[in-house]
């Protein structure tokens, strides 16, 4: 059993941080941004490309990865803001539907643009950029070990440790810098009553490209992430993902930062638990009813209902 | 020119005129009261003046630069601070932080700490509620965490629409004691009023709005006694 918690634990983490970065989004100008799922696919095709195209990459071991993390964070974060500025900022004052339309489009856009570029077929993640290959001792078979530590009576591999480290890194820095910062405060200022923030000084237009930023560049560095680890990619791996974390947005409070954290561990590990209880193949099925159970049940998730309108 | 000068201002709601060659001004150091029935187009003008909203025709000067296309959030940084009709507070944030967003355009946090005090110390309920969360807030308190929050930049033109909005007549008097006080302390206020007698009371000049456009004006100790002001807005 705590294998299994584990290992919900450790997914979960992905869809949390996809999942901040739908409900950042949905707090400051109330959009579903569907195409947000195809930032984290595109987060791992950019770390994909580098660690092929960038020469003497490999040379730098695991500090490889800190490269394409660094590269995937600059161009996942700058295609949020423009995707934003091209397409969703245009329709601000047009009706909901318009806008949540265009962000269905856009996940087309990514998704298919994508496939014109890199080709149809699920793309191998290159040797010199697997997580797991840093992180193995090579045993008297010259076979490959994956270094683990145990936890009570499961194992997090070391790849699995460094990834949820990371996540809970990156997931207490953003929740600093949203609760404790001066554009952290004028992004809930924004998301509470945007005339009001304006009247404060706020440029909301360019607090709404930051937001942008920091949502994109996280799903950009869980696409890296699950590239290093799953090691292999494909062009609509976002459309699922993506629909997870809604999902675990939804159910953690849509909207409300630690909802996202919240939302998206316990997704993994009811996803986990479930699978475990009925088998892999409804593995799937899980996110869907958890998401229709709350939407009828409780639309306004775990965190209860005036954090919704929150960040 | 004036210090503040709007100059035959149209401005269009969509098809829906609002302004109609509306034309005043506040020399700096006064405090000028907008009067006008419901719908006359003071909240217009003063989220005009704030870069909210712009107008189709007719300009906006103010402190020697034309400000009429100059967006609300550089305004706010220029030195214009506004208390928005119905108060805005930030609900679900602390009256500090609601403060500390008031002085978002100021750089230095120990200028943002000792404003914040001051405010504390011109309304101490503010002070004991710092921790309170803005919407939990009495409407009065509100209020005055609405003023308070325009003070953090210390700006040179406060605007202020209703002010006096359902607050009792002693709270009425207190704010517009605040306000005097400000004004005393250097800054132009343009007040926005429903409360004509109160607003007469500390404003120097006023101006009648009907329907988009100025209908009198003078000083506020005239308007008080004109026979057409007190029928329509003091109510005797
Ligand atoms: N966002 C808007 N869209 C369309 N029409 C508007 C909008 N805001 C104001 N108006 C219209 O513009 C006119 C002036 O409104 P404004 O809010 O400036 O009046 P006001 O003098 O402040 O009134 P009150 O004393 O009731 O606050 C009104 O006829 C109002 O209906
Ligand atoms: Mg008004």
């Amino acid at each position: 059993m705590t294998q299994v918690i584990l290992n919900g634990l450790f997914v979960g983490s992905f869809y949390a941080l996809i999942a901040l970065g739908y409900s950042m989004v949905y707090g400051i100008i109330k959009l579903l941004n569907f195409a947000h799922g195809d930032i984290f696919m595109f987060g791992a095709y950019i770390g994909m490309t580098c660690l092929v195209a960038i020469p003497g990459i490999g040379s730098l071991g695991i500090g490889a990865l800190a490269v394409i993390l660094l590269v995937s964070i600059v161009l996942t974060g700058t295609t949020g803001v423009l995707i934003e500025a091209l397409a969703y900022r245009p329709l601000r004052t047009a009706p909901r539907l318009s806008v949540l339309i265009t962000a269905v489009g856009m996940s087309f856009f990514l998704e298919y643009g994508v496939r014109q570029i890199w080709g149809p077929d699920p793309q191998p993640w290159p040797s010199n950029g697997r997580l797991s290959d840093f992180l193995s001792t090579t045993d008297a078979t010259g076979a490959k070990q994956q270094l683990s530590v145990p936890i009570f009576d499961g194992a997090l591999t070391y790849s699995q440790l460094v990834i949820l480290a990371f996540a809970v890194v990156l997931m207490a820095a953003l929740a600093l810098y949203i609760g404790k910062t001066r554009e952290g405060r004028a992004m809930r200022a924004i998301a509470l009553d945007q005339r009001a923030a304006s009247l404060m000084g706020v440029n909301v237009n360019a607090t709404i490209s930051r937001v942008f930023f920091i949502g994109s560049a996280m799903a950009g560095v869980a696409g890296v992430m699950h590239g290093a680890y799953y090691s292999s990619i494909t062009f609509l791996m976002g459309f699922l993902l993506g629909l997870k974390a809604f999902t675990a947005a939804v159910i953690g409070g849509i909207g409300n930062l630690y909802g996202a954290m919240l939302g998206g561990l316990t997704l993994g590990l009811l996803e986990s638990i479930g699978t475990t209880l009925l088998g892999g193949e409804w593995k799937d099925v899980f996110a869907f009813v958890f998401l229709i159970l709350f939407l009828t049940v409780k639309p306004t998730g775990i965190l209860g209902e005036r954090v919704v309108e929150r960040m | 020119m004036s210090w503040l000068e709007v100059k035959d201002v149209d401005l269009f709601y969509g098809k829906v005129q609002a302004l109609r060659g509306l034309s005043f001004g506040v020399e700096q150091g006064e405090i000028v009261a907008l009067l006008g029935n419901n719908g006359a187009g003071k909240s217009t003008t003063l989220n005009m003046v704030s870069g909210i909203f712009r107008p189709a025709t007719g300009s906006v000067n103010w402190d020697g630069h034309d400000i009429t296309k100059i967006k609300a959030h550089k305004l706010v940084e220029m030195g214009i601070a506004q208390v928005p009709e119905g108060r805005r507070i930030f609900s679900t944030m602390t009256v500090e932080e609601n403060l500390k967003l008031g002085g978002y355009t100021v750089r230095d946090k120990a200028t943002i700490t000792r404003r914040i005090e001051r405010v504390f110390h011109l309304m101490p309920r503010l002070g004991e509620r710092r921790s309170q969360e803005g919407g939990t807030l009495s409407g009065g308190e509100q209020q005055m965490l609405a003023i308070g929050r325009a003070l953090i930049t210390s700006p040179k033109l406060l605007l202020l629409d209703e002010p006096s909005m359902g607050l009792a007549p002693l709270l009425v008097a207190q704010v517009m004691e605040i306000i005097h006080h400000i004004n005393e302390a250097g800054t132009t206020v343009l007040i926005v009023e429903q409360n004509a007698k109160a607003a007469l009371k500390i404003a120097h000049r006023a101006y009648v709005i009907d329907n988009g456009t100025v209908t009198l004006s003078g000083p506020a100790a005239e308007l008080a006694q004109d026979q057409r002001v007190i029928e329509a807005y003091l109510g005797m």
